[in-house]
């Protein structure tokens, strides 16, 4: 893919703006980490993003989007219902395929909730469900991963190696994250959203955690 | 005085209530009431099961009615609620559930005469108008974050199918199970006007003044809904469904001349079939209008206003019979054993029983709508009031209902009031069969008189009146930001 160039974005809420303008390029190979305190607008900011670029973007919303009475396999293979016709995914609900099965559960292997693979979304733990929509995603393998606090939820070992998973998978990613810590190690390029303007945008490798601190 | 705007509302309502009740005609005009009154009481505590012929027939054939009618009404309103987002099908559905079953099959007996088809479209086609609003704001109240993620490209059709219908499923069902209840105080009901269900059979016995035989019907049907959780288990639903057709009965064959006679003729105004041009069209409307609708709709409006105010104190005295806040568990069997009953005899059936004991006046239909609607109404906030936990040292008695229970059961007391307000004007119209002076009384004198343009005026009316009236309801509960769950049972 070629860099994607976002000129003014903007976003009001009941008549008020709330975002931007922002101007936002996002290159190839690049992982770019949101950084700011919560409600600067950095979900608002992800939501324009995917609004932008949905045809080639896998979306984890900080609402995870999951199918709460399906299983952790249909759930997964939502991230992929526009490759296959209607008839393929209305029996695949009914009866999941063997070929389905056996695409979906290394990723959950990885994420290690392959137990659940069968189980219904609404049976599992916050950090399960996380892990769920973080799948979906992967599975999709679109060119670019916008995720919003994808592994909020998760406690730290486990954030790694989500973190990690995700960086493999998607050579170029927009995650909006809290954690500076995370954000510093797993992201080239750090951008610190300040009362809906871009108040930082810089090389993760040039920057500090007190360098982002003043952000929050 | 502190005064909210949901206590605004009331008061207000509370006036027009008093104030309807004014012009509303409530004697009692029979010789002796209460010596038929005990009569009937003791008729139901010494059923007789034997003696009545084909009792397991009406049974039989009202479940048969039931089960096709709801089945059609679903799969037809649910085709509906996924047009929905056109005004046109919204209008099309309010404008069908607007027509009181009753009326539905009055129609229908004048062309398809005692067919099956009769009962079951007269249950299917209001059950779809009332099917598709529902399912629609099932489907709509979904979380929209899966639809939002899919991959783009993604057919609408794989896209509903698993972002929507999953989620929506329980309730969908929910839903459907709670309509197949009605479905069956509705199939019951048409018995009153000569389809071969329980009402049929109810009404015979009655008029023979058989009361042991009335009350063996009426614990009969009053076990069925009961009991209907257990025997209709959603495994053994589409076995029901499937041979549900084939119990409805033969009743008598279409004859198809009928049908396009009521179309082309019956129908058609009587000016217009005989060539009297506008001026005798009008003539004949303002006619109609002057002597017949603005008199139904008066009585009409005035018996809906003082029913749904009695309804509304039923429901307060009621909620504490099943309360968990309020006396024991035995008390609590029987308060749910009175609002079961309150609830599951069909409003028709409780004002055709009070008319024959008090003779004719609004009298029996204001207290047949407050005493079901009441039992309704008191069950869901009842149910409401057990999920409230109060501080250990809470005030008992009542002073917990005053200050602990009834603040917070306000507000879904109002919505559920305003939801039902629309179905007890639909009732309200509809028990005019029985010869109280609202809407259906002229309707069915037309039919009587084999006057079928004037009774589809009428029905029209009525729908109007109904559309009109769940309006303002809609307006009202904006106003108050009236928000009730997605179950809806207030239906």
């Amino acid at each position: 893919m070629d860099a994607l160039r976002l000129n003014n974005l903007t976003a009001a809420y009941g008549g008020q703006q709330v975002l931007g303008p922002i101007t936002l390029e996002i290159r190839e190979g690049e992982r770019i980490g949101l950084v700011g305190r919560s409600g600067a607008g950095k979900s608002t900011l992800l939501s324009l993003l995917y609004d932008r670029v949905r045809d080639q973007a896998a979306l984890v919303p900080q609402e995870q989007g999951l199918v709460q009475s399906l299983s952790v396999f249909h759930n997964v293979y939502m991230g992929r219902l526009s490759t296959h016709s209607r008839w393929y995914n209305l029996t695949n609900l009914v009866w999941p395929r063997q070929r389905e099965l056996r695409e979906i559960r290394p990723i959950l292997e990885k994420l290690s909730i392959s137990d659940k693979l069968r189980e219904p979304v609404e049976a599992l733990s916050g950090g399960q469900k996380q892990r769920t929509a973080v799948a979906r995603a992967l599975y999709q393998n679109a060119n670019i991963l916008l995720a919003d606090e994808p592994v909020s939820a998760l406690d730290g070992p486990l954030a790694h190696v989500v973190m990690g998973i995700m960086a493999e998978a998607y050579s170029t990613s927009v995650i909006a994250i809290h954690d500076i810590d995370l954000a510093l190690r797993y992201c080239h390029r750090i951008v610190g959203i300040q009362d809906g303007q871009i108040a930082l945008d810089a090389a993760s490798d040039r920057l500090s955690p007190a360098d982002i601190l003043p952000l929050y | 005085m502190m005064a909210s705007a949901s206590v605004r509302i009331s008061l207000l309502f509370v006036a027009i209530g008093l104030l309807s009740l004014f012009f509303a005609d409530i004697a009692i005009t029979s010789i002796n009431p209460w010596k038929d009154l005990t009569a009937l009481f003791i008729g139901i505590v010494t059923p007789d099961f034997l003696s009545l012929q084909g009792m397991g027939t009406a049974l039989l054939r009202t479940i048969a009615f039931a089960f096709t009618g709801v089945a059609l009404g679903s799969v037809s309103g649910f085709l509906l609620a996924l047009a929905f987002r056109w005004r046109v099908v919204r209008m099309f559905s309010a404008f069908i559930r607007a027509i009181h079953e009753l009326f539905w099959a009055l129609i229908f007996l004048q062309f398809f005469g005692f067919h099956p088809l009769t009962g079951v479209l007269a249950i299917a086609i209001p059950y779809a108008g009332i099917f598709a609003k529902v399912y629609s704001d099932i489907l709509d109240e979904v979380d929209p974050t899966p639809a939002r993620v899919l991959p783009a490209g993604t057919s609408t059709f794989s896209a509903f199918l698993y972002a929507r219908v999953p989620d929506a499923l329980p309730h969908l069902a929910t839903y459907t199970a709670y309509r197949l209840e009605c479905g069956l105080r509705s199939s019951a009901v048409l018995g009153f006007v000569g389809l071969p269900t329980l009402g049929f059979y109810l009404e015979s016995s009655f008029s023979q003044g058989f009361y042991s035989e009335v009350g063996a019907l009426l614990i009969l049907f009053y076990v069925l809904i009961a009991t209907l959780r257990f025997w209709a288990r959603p495994r053994l639903v589409p076995f029901y469904i499937i041979a549900a057709p084939f119990f409805l009965g033969d009743g008598l064959p279409i004859v198809w001349g009928n049908v396009v006679r009521f179309f082309t003729e019956d129908i058609v105004p009587s000016p217009i079939r005989n060539g009297d041009g506008i001026a005798g069209l009008a003539t004949w409307l303002s006619e109609l209008t002057l002597h017949e609708a603005l008199p139904g709709i008066w009585n009409t409006l005035v018996l809906t206003q003082v029913a749904l105010v009695l309804t509304g104190i039923c429901t307060l005295i009621a909620f504490p019979l099943i309360s968990r806040h309020f006396g024991g568990p035995k008390r609590r069997g029987i308060g749910h054993i009175l609002l079961v009953i309150a609830r599951s005899t069909p409003e028709y059936m409780l004002a055709y029983i009070l008319l024959q004991l008090w003779g004719p006046s609004m009298l029996p239909a204001i207290v047949a709508l407050a005493l079901h609607n009441g039992g309704i109404i008191g069950h869901l906030i009842g149910k409401r009031s057990n999920e409230i936990r109060l501080r250990p040292d809470a005030p008992q008695g009542c002073d917990r209902y005053h200050y602990e229970l009834l603040p917070r059961l306000y507000r879904p007391f109002i919505a559920f009031l305003l939801y039902r307000w629309e179905i007890i004007m639909r009732e309200t119209a509809i028990l005019g069969i029985l010869g109280i002076y609202t809407l259906g009384f002229y309707v069915d004198s037309a039919i009587q008189n084999i006057q079928f343009d004037r009774a589809m005026v009428l029905i029209l009316i009525t729908a109007s009146l109904n559309i009109l009236v769940d309006t303002i309801s809609r307006r009202v509960r904006q106003h108050l930001k009236l928000r009730t769950s997605v179950t809806c049972e207030g239906h």
